[in-house]
């Protein structure tokens, strides 16, 4: 998006929310496992304050760069989960069977709070990255028929 | 090979629906799932994945596979649609306009 879409006002209030938006993303994601909530909620709230800083900011904002790699970072939160899979697998036990993981404790339960945690990362980082990169894709086109008039 | 794709997608069309009917009904008081998983998870499900939600003990534990190509599928539907949009290169943009515009004037 060449042309700014926010002026004074939505410059200023966005400044404040964002990091907010971005930090009950994290907590959305961290506290999954205790109430509503987990990894593809968490990647659409995160995603949300990149597409507002995007669309705000335009091309004075620091996230531009971003989308170049949504479609990378968005196979890498896959590949996260598969890794998941993977590790235990090649420990000897099942796909996804989380006791195989290479941690440290003491309880069945932790291990798979650990696992939980882990993939769920994975699906918030690939929900994010797909958003933001469909978010590039359209305002390269946007911006492709502007110059073109 | 567009001929190709349509013969396979109406191949995997068919192929689903004529197994539709095996499935359970909705609702059904005697399918499967809702006989005795359902109890399980409830009964079980903090026990044994030790996460309080169960949508989340459902989610990520006693159905990780459902999830991971749930997440795949993201994925893929995400790259495609960024593939249909991206900006084509301008080579390939300006061919089809010139002979557009040929075809106006004539």
């Amino acid at each position: 998006m060449k042309r700014r879409f926010g002026g004074m006002i939505l410059d200023c209030a966005f400044r404040i929310m964002i990091p907010f938006m971005v930090l009950y993303g994290l907590y959305v994601l961290l506290h999954g496992e205790h109430t509503p909530g987990g990894g593809f909620q968490a990647g659409g709230m995160i995603a949300i304050a990149i597409v507002c800083v995007r669309l705000i900011l335009g091309t004075q904002s620091n996230l531009r760069d971003l989308g170049a790699k949504a479609a990378l970072w968005a196979g890498v939160g896959t590949f996260i989960y598969l890794l998941t899979g993977l590790v235990c697998v090649l420990r000897g036990g099942n796909f996804l069977e989380y006791e195989y993981l290479p941690f440290f404790f003491q309880e069945a339960a932790q291990y798979h709070k650990a696992g939980i945690m882990l993939i769920e990362t994975g699906v918030t980082v690939c929900v994010a990255a797909t958003i933001v990169n469909i978010l590039d894709a359209v305002i390269e086109r946007v911006d492709e028929d502007d110059s073109d008039d | 090979m567009k001929k190709l794709c349509v013969a396979l997608i109406i191949l995997a069309t068919v192929i689903c629906c004529s197994f539709a009917g095996a499935l359970p009904q909705i609702g059904s008081h005697v399918a499967g799932p809702n006989i005795y998983l359902s109890r399980y998870y409830i009964m079980n499900g903090e026990e044994e994945t030790g996460s309080k939600n169960l949508v989340t003990a459902v989610l990520a534990d006693y159905r990780g596979f459902d999830t991971l190509c749930e997440t795949t599928v993201l994925f893929l539907a995400g790259l495609t649609t960024a593939v249909i949009l991206y900006k084509r290169t301008r080579e390939e943009r300006d061919v089809p306009r010139d002979q557009e515009k040929r075809r106006r004037k004539r």
